[in-house]
């Protein structure tokens, strides 16, 4: 994937005294320590990451971790103290004036945590105010806002006053605004954080589809974890204006950096991000469904299961065979064919935890994943699913 | 060993600065005296033109306007009627040249006050170093007594019409730049840098979204210096500024108390009336705006 921006080594410090700050920073002492000493506040501490184009890249902190002062570098609300920001290679800090205008009129916009809506004009005044301080003629503009108006879903509410609107769409009208531009990279600002807990998730929902039409690249801000792994392709975890983690949800479910990213995701709802793939232990056990039942009990008892997978040629999973299966058919009670469960539970590699669940808590026996090719790849166990939301 | 200054002030530190002050005024007034006359040229045929054009409306025209204004801006027409009832007040009473001629004075103070005022505001309101300089001669305005600027108006524009207007100026222009810049820098931080993030140019950003953003409050500015400068015309009238502030001044120095109160009643309803006309006016704005009364 190419990287559309490109951020190094940024650290922003608000105040006076910032050449004293970077020495501090510099040989190691923290945001806390200098505030104390110097009276000066470190927004970001030299923080790198990348953005890939076309991917949603959450950055996600508690408040004060500087997330929405990194966000503000990229497109030079805040200049960075030092560091860069390269947009498709081009250093965003050493624009002029000019380049700077261009880049925030043609490549990137911005949605705001309040709106940052302009209460004295309408819906309509709102959405063309990019294209109109760009010159844009009047008739091709508002084409264009009603467009983006009606993309957001608000049809009709063109010439209404932002103080008659709910909150959810005030910010579809911040996105529409934000989208008229039709710039490259869409930053957001904590988005929804102002909304209730129902019209966020509707927020979302409607976020991901617009994201389907328009294939922009989004920085996304949030303070909660549950929005940015629903949302975010890859995240990027903040504290004390340091970029501790970044990597794809499930990256930073399974690999945690430290204790603080470990205690950050605590709270999220697994069964939403962890599928089949992260639970699924390898088979111990299994036979050809040639080998007899004595065989079959043999394996079983190694590896003290009650159950084993019959699988055919190349892995190709056929069935189950119990360990009561295995004794009826040494007893010649039933074939060896017959005593095989063909009715087993099967999943897919990318099956999420909330959709296995009720499967797992209804199957008498483990569930077996399999790959398109029917291969049997790996089995998940109640246990394992459970000790799996535990961890 | 004489310990008195302990108690007392010791006069070794004393410093006469009045006569060095006389001496710089005087020397103000001497080389600088062509200046003053361009001065003076520019706002006498100011107030020459203001009084050509009020002159023009006859008495019952402006009572007819008074009335609609005061209607249409608050969309009662018991208010225009009120308005325009108190204004025929003051022609009974036998005042209404005279009232003209304290208008004439008035409007041309708030007009030249707004001129400036404005602009210094929104100067102020984005740099700091403009900011650090005026704000301690907007105090000194406010907080000077009248009287002490009084005099030195006299001696560099003589008595009359222009050292009124001068002296009215001064001490009625400080809230229109105090509110002006207080406005602009009170509009919602998102809201200018929502402006910023689509790259308007800085005068797109005061024009579009900072100015109509702070226009209820630079009104409510707009609004104090009107009122101050109709509150200045007694004090003008002692400089020679003819009209209804020289009534309560006679008033006052021959104990006729009935010119006095009469006049004083009259200045009283030029300054509700332009009070309320404005304030209908932005309160209007701010319900369009829809922030509510």
């Amino acid at each position: 994937m190419e990287n559309i921006l490109e951020v190094k080594n940024i650290t922003k410090i608000f105040g006076f005294n910032t050449g004293n700050a970077v020495k501090m920073l510099k040989s190691g002492s923290d945001k806390n320590q200098i505030f104390k000493k110097l009276g000066v506040t470190v927004g970001a501490d030299n923080v790198s990451f990348d953005v890939q184009k076309g991917e949603i890249f959450v950055l996600i902190g508690l408040s004060g971790s500087g997330k929405s002062t990194l966000i503000r570098c990229l497109n030079m609300l805040y200049r960075p103290t030092s560091g860069k920001v390269l947009f498709n290679g081009k250093d965003v800090c050493k624009f002029d004036k000019k380049e700077l205008r261009k880049f925030r009129r043609n490549n990137i916009s911005m949605v705001f945590q309040h709106f940052g809506l302009i209460s004295n004009r309408t819906v309509m005044g709102n959405v063309i105010y990019g294209l109109e301080v760009k010159g844009v003629e009047k008739q091709i503009r508002e084409a264009k806002a009603k467009e983006m108006i009606s993309m957001v879903g608000l049809d009709g509410w063109e010439n209404y006053s932002i103080s008659s609107l709910s909150g959810g769409m005030r910010q579809r009208v911040g996105i529409a605004r934000a989208l008229a531009n039709n710039p490259d990279v869409l930053l957001m600002d904590e988005p929804f954080s102002a909304l209730d807990p129902i019209v966020r998730r509707d927020m979302q929902f409607e976020l991901l589809k617009i994201q389907k039409l328009v294939q922009k690249t989004i920085v996304f801000i949030t303070h909660d974890i549950n929005e940015a792994f629903k949302l975010g392709d890859r995240v990027a975890i903040m504290k004390d204006g340091k970029v501790i983690q970044v990597g794809s949800p499930e990256d930073i479910l399974e690999n945690p950096a430290d204790s603080y990213v470990e205690e950050f995701v605590k709270d999220i709802d697994k069964t939403k991000i962890l599928c089949a793939r992260h639970v699924m232990v390898v088979p111990s056990a299994f036979v050809k469904p040639g080998d007899g039942p004595h065989v079959a009990l043999k394996e079983m008892k190694a590896n003290g299961v009650s159950s084993v997978y019959v699988v055919g040629g190349n892995m190709r999973l056929i069935g189950l065979l119990t360990l009561d299966g295995a004794m009826r058919a040494r007893n010649g009670e039933v074939s060896m064919e017959e005593a095989i469960i063909k009715e087993i539970p099967i999943t897919e590699l990318d099956v999420t935890l909330q959709d296995l669940l009720p499967v797992a808590a209804e199957a008498k026996y483990p569930i077996a994943v399999t790959n398109e090719q029917g291969q049997l790849i790996g089995i998940v166990t109640k246990a394992s699913v459970l000790s799996s939301l535990a961890g | 060993m004489n310990f008195d200054w302990i108690t007392q002030f010791p006069d070794t530190f004393k410093l006469n600065i009045n006569d060095s002050i006389d001496q710089f005024v005087n020397n103000l007034n001497r080389n600088f005296e062509g200046f003053f006359d361009i001065i003076k040229n520019i706002v006498l045929s100011f107030l020459n033109a203001i009084g050509f054009v009020v002159n023009l409306i006859p008495w019952w025209l402006f009572v007819i306007i008074i009335f609609v204004l005061g209607w249409k801006s608050s969309k009662k027409i018991h208010k225009g009627i009120i308005y325009a009832a108190f204004l025929l007040l003051i022609g009974i009473l036998g005042l209404w040249e005279l009232m003209y001629l304290t208008l004439i004075i008035v409007i041309a103070s708030v007009l030249i006050s707004l001129l400036f005022g404005l602009p210094i505001g929104i100067l102020v309101s984005s740099n700091k170093k403009a900011f650090a300089i005026v704000r301690p001669v907007l105090d000194a305005m406010q907080t000077m007594p009248s009287f002490v600027y009084l005099i030195p108006a006299v001696m560099f524009f003589g008595l009359g019409k222009v050292p009124a207007v001068i002296a009215t100026i001064i001490y009625a222009i400080p809230p229109v730049i105090r509110l002006t810049s207080h406005a602009i820098n009170q509009v919602d931080k998102e809201m200018v840098e929502a402006g910023q993030s689509f790259g308007s140019t800085r005068l797109q950003l005061l024009t579009k979204i900072k100015l109509p953003q702070a226009l209820s409050t630079i009104m409510t500015g707009v609004n104090q210096t009107m009122m101050m400068a109709v509150s200045m015309v007694v004090t003008c009238s002692m400089i020679g500024a003819s009209g209804l502030g020289e009534e309560v001044l006679i008033g006052i120095n021959r104990l006729e108390i009935g010119r006095g109160f009469t006049a004083g009643i009259s200045i009283v309803i030029i300054a509700v009336i332009m009070d309320r006309l404005t304030q209908g006016w932005f309160n209007k704005e701010k319900l369009a705006k829809g922030e509510g009364a």
